[in-house]
């Protein structure tokens, strides 16, 4: 049977049970008893998510495992004896053979081919034992609950139950997702960790992925110039954007701007925030960079790239201005009425208030703001894919050629890649300093939101 | 008359079309302590703002009628009103100490003004409001530490330093005490009869006990009006109008 014929299956299940307990439970329903906790519609539901529950539960857990119990099954078969010993030969060939059971086309392993029969047999096997599986746990989950179905059974409760239960899933698979990609991450910089050493790759000034030198990989594989380039186009070019013209259009519009002028400009800020960063990435590529390499020849920098640090970083600085004129202008909201007229009452003008007052008392919520706004900067990839260097450079030259984190991984995992040299596993180290380095952004500013917000309410 | 600190003549004030104040005129001398009285919503609060226009801050907000300071009209387009503020201190409801130092929360509004000269200077001003509103002792070895850590009496004693340390010639207090327990409360009535004389203080509380305390004259608002304006004494003891009667013996408001 397949995926989809047993999924309608199970749901015809679902309805039917749905039906009968309601019809069955309608029954109760006579005039002489007058409370009735439940109402047929409920003991309903809880036979179908009784029918629904089980199966759907054990085909998710089923998903992951029979992958593992297949490859079992056609390892122990006497074709697999013939297999190399090697595991990383192996292995392929064993997924070249699934490839191949499940019908893709392709160039295969001459002894995937030979494989490929025993392959299919073995899913067919599995598949079938689940199919089963799956359908007596509906009908036995069924016939339990409709059971179940009399006028003192608490099918309101059991219900909230259920829903509750459903709740706790949805939010475990976002948990659950989150973690499988931590531990993806973990795993395969863990991998590279061991071809280099970490000493070499924190801390190395050179960068040439393209060569590698086998004996020594984390020679050419240094990354300190991507985390001072990410750093300096994110978090220096880019906040000496966002953070003036930020906080200087909170301001206005937050504290001068009448509510006409607001109504329509605060929306039309925000749109910087909805542009979709592609578009940033050929602007700042086409239109930015261009005029800036003409300024650093003005200015007589002999060397001035058209993919400069400097495009990249003013580009992806208008990309947040959004975030950190929207943070800003809710910590000066959130300083309390009083302290403002407190101010205004000393003979203060609006802006002295605003210098001397309230910027002072609502710093914890705007520097919050601005780590959240650095870290999106670190993180983002399409400004500087398209308008940053490929070339990696350790220098504070804001028209020199940079590069950065994000730019390197797209760069290592596009094209022919092998998974398991140190070219691609580098990308997920680099994607691991970049995890790192966010989390610890938005963990120190979530904390100094959190913290200056208790002290206002 | 000529001893008048503050002037009013016919005052309105409107919110948008609510008019929230109807024709109020009375004149404060330099030397007294008036307090407002009336039920909530009376405009005794909205009058108060007036006089050191913080109704400026409020978008809709229209005034008739003329304030006069020292005869110089508060409404005139030649009135700064940063000048006015300077000379018209306000001291808040519920205590509002600046996010800075108990000793930058003095020394703020000296500062944007202008008075101090050398930091000798605002050590003098600092030390010098503090100690006429009655905090001096109990702040001056923690001056670094925040305003915000001290306790609400002496957040608003603080709030009354700050606003001391400017010298101003009148004080408006809107409430000065509902946020406070009875001994901080007692503690800044204490302050009011202390700097009685030196500065025009206006008063508004919703404490008929307070008001007989600490004025000498009371006006009792209600509905925008003012009913009665007279001696403390006689407001307390002998009102010549039955609304003030009804308001004082707690039969109305």
């Amino acid at each position: 049977m397949t995926t989809t014929g047993l999924l309608f299956t199970i749901v015809g299940l679902a309805l039917i049970g749905w039906l009968s307990a309601r019809m069955r439970a309608a029954a109760f329903r006579r005039p002489a008893i007058q409370r009735f906790g439940s109402l047929p519609v409920h003991h309903a539901w809880v036979v179908a998510l009784w029918v629904l529950g089980p199966p759907l539960t054990f085909l998710v857990i089923w998903s992951l495992t029979s992958p593992a119990l297949v490859t079992d099954r056609v390892l122990a078969s006497p074709l697999a004896a013939a297999l190399p010993a090697s595991a990383f030969e192996r292995a392929s060939i064993l997924s070249d053979a699934r490839a191949l059971a499940q019908g893709s086309g392709g160039v295969f392993h001459p002894a995937a081919v030979r494989l490929a029969p025993a392959y299919a047999a073995a899913q067919r096997h599995y598949d079938w034992l689940a199919s089963a599986a799956a359908l007596i746990l509906a009908l036995a989950g069924g016939v339990f609950a409709f059971v179940r179905v009399s006028p003192a059974f608490s099918a309101r409760w059991r219900l909230e139950n259920g829903v509750v239960l459903l709740l706790l899933a949805a939010a475990l698979v976002a948990i659950l997702t989150t973690a499988g990609i931590v531990g993806s991450l973990l795993y395969e910089a863990a991998r590279f960790f061991a071809m280099v050493p970490a000493i070499d790759f924190l801390t190395g000034t050179r960068w040439s992925p393209q060569v590698i030198d086998p004996a020594d990989p984390g020679a050419s594989l240094g990354a300190l110039p991507l985390f001072w380039g990410t750093f300096f186009i994110g978090a220096i070019i880019a906040m000496a954007v966002a953070l003036p013209l930020g906080l200087m259009s909170a301001i206005y519009l937050g504290q001068y701007a009448r509510p006409r002028t607001r109504a329509w400009a605060k929306p039309a800020l925000e749109v910087l925030a909805g542009i979709p960063t592609v578009v940033y990435g050929y602007f700042a590529a086409l239109s930015v960079a261009p005029r800036v390499r003409d300024l650093g020849l003005f200015l007589g920098i002999a060397d001035a790239s058209s993919e400069s640090a400097l495009a990249a970083g003013l580009v992806m600085g208008i990309m947040i201005v959004p975030f950190v004129s929207s943070t800003a202008d809710d910590a000066l909201r959130a300083v309390p009425a009083e302290m403002r007229d407190g101010s205004l009452a000393l003979g203060a003008t609006p802006s002295e208030t605003i210098r001397h007052v309230l910027i002072p008392a609502a710093l914890p919520g705007i520097a919050g703001g601005v780590l959240l706004a650095i870290s999106r900067a670190i993180g983002e990839t399409m400004i500087v894919v398209m308008a940053a260097s490929g070339v990696a450079t350790l220098t504070l030259d804001p028209f020199a050629s940079t590069t950065t984190v994000t730019k390197q991984i797209v760069d290592l995992l596009t094209g022919e890649a092998e998974f398991d040299s140190a070219k691609t596993l580098a990308a997920f180290a680099l994607g691991l300093v970049l995890f790192a380095a966010t989390l610890l952004l938005n963990v120190v500013a979530l904390v100094i939101v959190k913290r200056y917000r208790e002290a206002y309410e | 008359m000529t001893d008048a600190k503050l002037s009013a003549r016919n005052v309105s004030v409107f919110y948008g079309a609510t008019r929230a104040i109807d024709d109020v005129s009375m004149d404060i001398t330099r030397d007294e302590v008036v307090a407002f009285i009336g039920p909530s919503g009376c405009g005794k609060s909205t009058f108060l703002r007036t006089l050191n226009r913080m109704n400026d801050t409020v978008a809709n907000a229209r005034v008739e009628g003329t304030i006069l300071l020292d005869g110089e009209d508060v409404y005139a387009p030649a009135m700064d009103v940063v000048e006015l503020r300077a000379r018209v201190g306000m001291v808040f409801q519920k205590p509002n100490p600046f996010a800075k130092s108990i000793y930058a929360n003095v020394a703020y509004g000296p500062s944007i003004h202008g008075l101090a000269r050398h930091r000798d200077d605002m050590d003098r001003i600092v030390e010098d409001a503090l100690r006429r509103a009655g905090l001096w002792d109990e702040v001056k070895d923690r001056l670094d530490a925040s305003g915000t850590t001290l306790s609400g009496g002496q957040q608003q004693r603080l709030c009354i330093a700050r606003a001391i340390a400017v010298d101003p010639e009148v004080i408006l207090m809107d409430e000065p005490c509902s946020a406070l327990d009875p001994i901080a409360t007692a503690r800044i009535e204490e302050l009011i009869h202390e700097l009685r004389g030196r500065y025009a203080i206006v008063i508004v509380t919703h404490n008929m006990q307070q008001a007989a305390r600490v004025s000498q004259r009371t006006a009792f608002f209600n509905l925008g009006r003012l009913v009665e304006f007279g001696a403390t004494s006689d407001i307390f003891t002998n009102p010549v109008e039955e609304r003030t009667k009804d308001y004082i013996t707690g039969r109305y408001g």
